[in-house]
């Protein structure tokens, strides 16, 4: 009993693990696409921003430096983005599949050049990633009957980006529902053309939630190369940009369900690592690759209707074209 | 008036300058990319258009690339005259490949033209499958075939994993790969070709896929200018609306049109799996249906402009792979760079260098009106 107990817990934490950068990707995945701005590009992103954080927390040994650069370059990235989708009109898919592929050829070519490492940044010792979630009450917080346990066993032991990311989920739901910003953002994704009526500039918003997407994207990338992991290798973000955005369509664009999209996405991911070879009652072994396709399975039944109805933003992928239809 | 406008004057001349544009810039970028990683972006640029071009075997190689980009810019290219994204490509060229590989371990004992009929028909099938199930999907319940071939390429990785880890594996072999084909099935590769008509070319991957693929290359111009079906695939990919009105289908047109972008990629599987490697593996498509969406950009979805610009991807993939042996901080990596960029450039950009180039034609015009 004690073993399903612990192999639960182990389980839950390591969905927990493996979720982070899915939601934060996802989360910046939400507000570039309610705005109307398709985003295929999380996934280079996400791996310009590991390759940042990595290289910068190599060099200067400040973990909190690397994640501030894994954010300028995710925020780089959205303003090319931008650049090439609001400014001039262009494709936004062919946009973000073009900096996806640039960012995972550029990056190792920049690991090799500045690093000598066969492609990856040096490995980053306890003092260059992000820490543990210690409060600023830790002691106090120990003590206390009840919550101490549940902090000391749950939280203490889980990144910081853990927190991070909660606070940031939180925020942008309540960003997006209830301010007048997330509003009009909303509105910007739905109806161009009322927006501007109304005497506001699409561009503009669009590209105010390109670059908190790209910030976003960005601190995902952070979490795989100086929190979970210790250090940038090739291809590290390994396709989880687009299991991110594979999951904001889940989750219907919207946060909450998102986030469980995520968080299903994530257990599928650690149960793979825990179902390898195990027999199970009834169906017998199942092969890992068709766990490992399940999110992707799922997604394509949601998109077809077959499983409950994803509606995009309507005029989610249109460049605005002012005073055109 | 196309008649009386000399071609170099015409819409195709504005074609091929802001291609060349979208290439300059392209290159610029890489450039610095060189100079930031501390090496000289001329002398790294002068290596590899030597290794790609500067003898026999390079050129071998620099078009056993080009085949592939043939077969994935023409698959992006039709998707698109229908005014389709596939980014399937990945996925159909991985379930090509294992058509053309179950071909391959079915014809024990066979002749090589049989294998390579049935091989063809087989990977364009599995290949077409692949395209049109996200094709029916936006035809008939309305899904996003953007999402839908990204999504079909991650599952077919997990598909092609699972049968070589569980079922075609080769037992007793610790790498995930089939058997070995018998030699007679495999296509015969170009130096072979070449030989029984007495010319002596050096042995390379390249193979009879490359003449296929510039087969390929005629059947789709034929297919999409000279026919009907290829007539109601543009009218659709221009305005759906109008095309509806003129008595087209949209959504057959969609399925019709996703399934030879599938079938085209799926050849991919055919050069790779029975032309080069001679057993199923995994991950032999190796990125290749990305490039085709810069090949097919670039080629402006027209078959001369995709052979073109195949070349060039052929010849910046073998080049490219070729620096790192005199230049160790330079890797094959850089080449993805510049597929980056061409299609940040040609295919996101497009309009970015047009004005320029537009009012730089038009004085070239009025100085010739002149003179």
């Amino acid at each position: 009993m004690a073993d399903v107990l612990t192999m639960t817990v182990l389980l839950l934490e390591s969905t927990v693990r493996l979720s982070v950068p899915l939601v934060l990707a996802a989360l910046a995945g939400l507000y570039s696409e309610r705005a109307g701005v398709v985003d295929v590009g999380l996934e280079g992103k996400m791996l310009a921003g590991a390759f940042a954080a990595a290289s910068v927390a190599a060099i200067t040994g400040n973990p909190w430096l690397g994640l501030m650069a894994a954010m300028l370059a995710g925020l780089g990235l959205a303003l090319i983005h931008g650049f090439a989708c609001v400014t001039h009109h262009g494709n936004q898919v062919v946009s973000g599949i073009a900096l996806t592929i640039l960012v995972a050829g550029l990056t190792p070519t920049l690991a090799i050049g500045w690093f000598q490492l066969g492609g990856q940044t040096p490995l980053l010792g306890a003092d260059s990633r992000l820490p543990a979630m210690i409060l600023p009450a830790d002691a106090r917080l120990l003590a206390f009957p009840l919550i101490g346990p549940v902090y000391q066993h749950v939280l203490r032991d889980m990144n910081v980006m853990v927190g991070l990311t909660l606070v940031l989920l939180l925020a942008s739901a309540w960003i997006l529902a209830k301010t007048r910003f997330g509003l009009r953002l909303r509105a910007v994704g739905a109806n161009p053309q009322a927006v501007e009526s109304a005497g506001l500039s699409v561009a503009s918003l669009r590209y105010r939630a390109l670059m908190i997407g790209g910030v976003l994207a960005g601190m995902a990338g952070a979490y795989l190369s100086i929190a979970h992991g210790a250090g940038f290798v090739r291809d590290m973000s390994a396709g989880k940009g687009y299991l991110a955005l594979a999951a904001l369509i889940f989750g219907k664009w919207r946060p909450m369900p998102t986030l469980f999209a995520c968080l299903l996405f994530a257990f599928t991911d650690a149960m793979q690592l825990r179902l390898q070879g195990v027999s199970l009652p009834l169906v017998g072994t199942i092969p890992v690759q068709f766990i490992q396709m399940l999110p992707y399975v799922l997604t394509v039944l949601l998109l077809a209707g077959w499983v409950g109805r994803a509606t995009p933003p309507a005029a989610l992928g249109k460049p605005y074209l002012r005073g055109r239809q | 008036m196309t008649r009386q406008t000399p071609l170099w004057r015409g819409p195709a001349m504005l074609t091929v300058l802001v291609a060349l544009a979208n290439l300059l810039a392209a290159t610029l970028l890489v450039g610095l990319v060189i100079l930031l990683v501390g090496e000289s972006p001329m002398a790294v640029m002068s290596l590899l258009l030597r290794e790609a071009l500067g003898h026999g075997e390079g050129i071998g190689y620099t078009l056993y690339y080009t085949t592939n980009y043939i077969f994935v810019g023409l698959a992006v290219a039709v998707a698109l005259q229908a005014g389709h994204f596939n980014i399937g490509g990945e996925g159909q060229a991985t379930l090509g490949g294992l058509g053309a590989g179950l071909v391959g371990l079915a014809l024990t004992g066979w002749s090589w033209p049989v294998a390579a009929v049935l091989a063809i028909m087989m990977s364009a099938a599995l290949g077409a499958v692949w395209g049109a199930v996200p094709g029916w999907l936006r035809a008939r319940r309305g899904s996003h075939i953007v999402i839908t071939t990204i999504m079909f390429n991650f599952i077919a990785a997990a598909l092609m994993t699972w049968l070589l880890v569980d079922v075609l594996i080769n037992p007793g072999q610790p790498s995930p790969e089939s058997r070995e084909f018998d030699p007679a099935i495999w296509l015969p590769g170009m130096h072979q070709l070449l030989g029984w008509v007495g010319v002596t070319i050096p042995a390379t991957p390249l193979n009879l896929s490359f003449l296929w693929a510039l087969v390929c290359c005629v059947l789709v111009h034929l297919f999409l200018w000279r026919s009907r079906w290829g007539y109601a695939l543009r009218a659709v990919g221009r305005n759906e609306r109008a095309a509806v009105y003129a008595g087209i289908d949209p959504g057959r047109v969609t399925i019709l049109a996703m399934a030879l972008s599938g079938a085209l990629a799926g050849f991919v599987g055919l050069n790779e799996i029975l032309g080069v490697q001679h057993r199923i593996l995994l991950h032999f498509t190796a990125g290749v249906g990305f490039v085709g969406i810069a090949v097919a950009m670039m080629g402006r979805s027209h078959p001369v402009g995709i052979i073109l610009t195949a070349f060039l991807f052929g010849v910046l993939a073998q080049g490219g792979g070729q620096l790192s042996f005199d230049y160790p901080s330079i890797t094959s990596d850089l080449v993805m760079v510049m597929q980056g960029a061409v299609i940040l450039f040609a295919g996101a950009m497009d309009r970015l260098f047009l004005p320029w180039i537009t009012a730089l034609v038009r004085f070239g015009q009025a100085g010739g009106s002149h003179g």
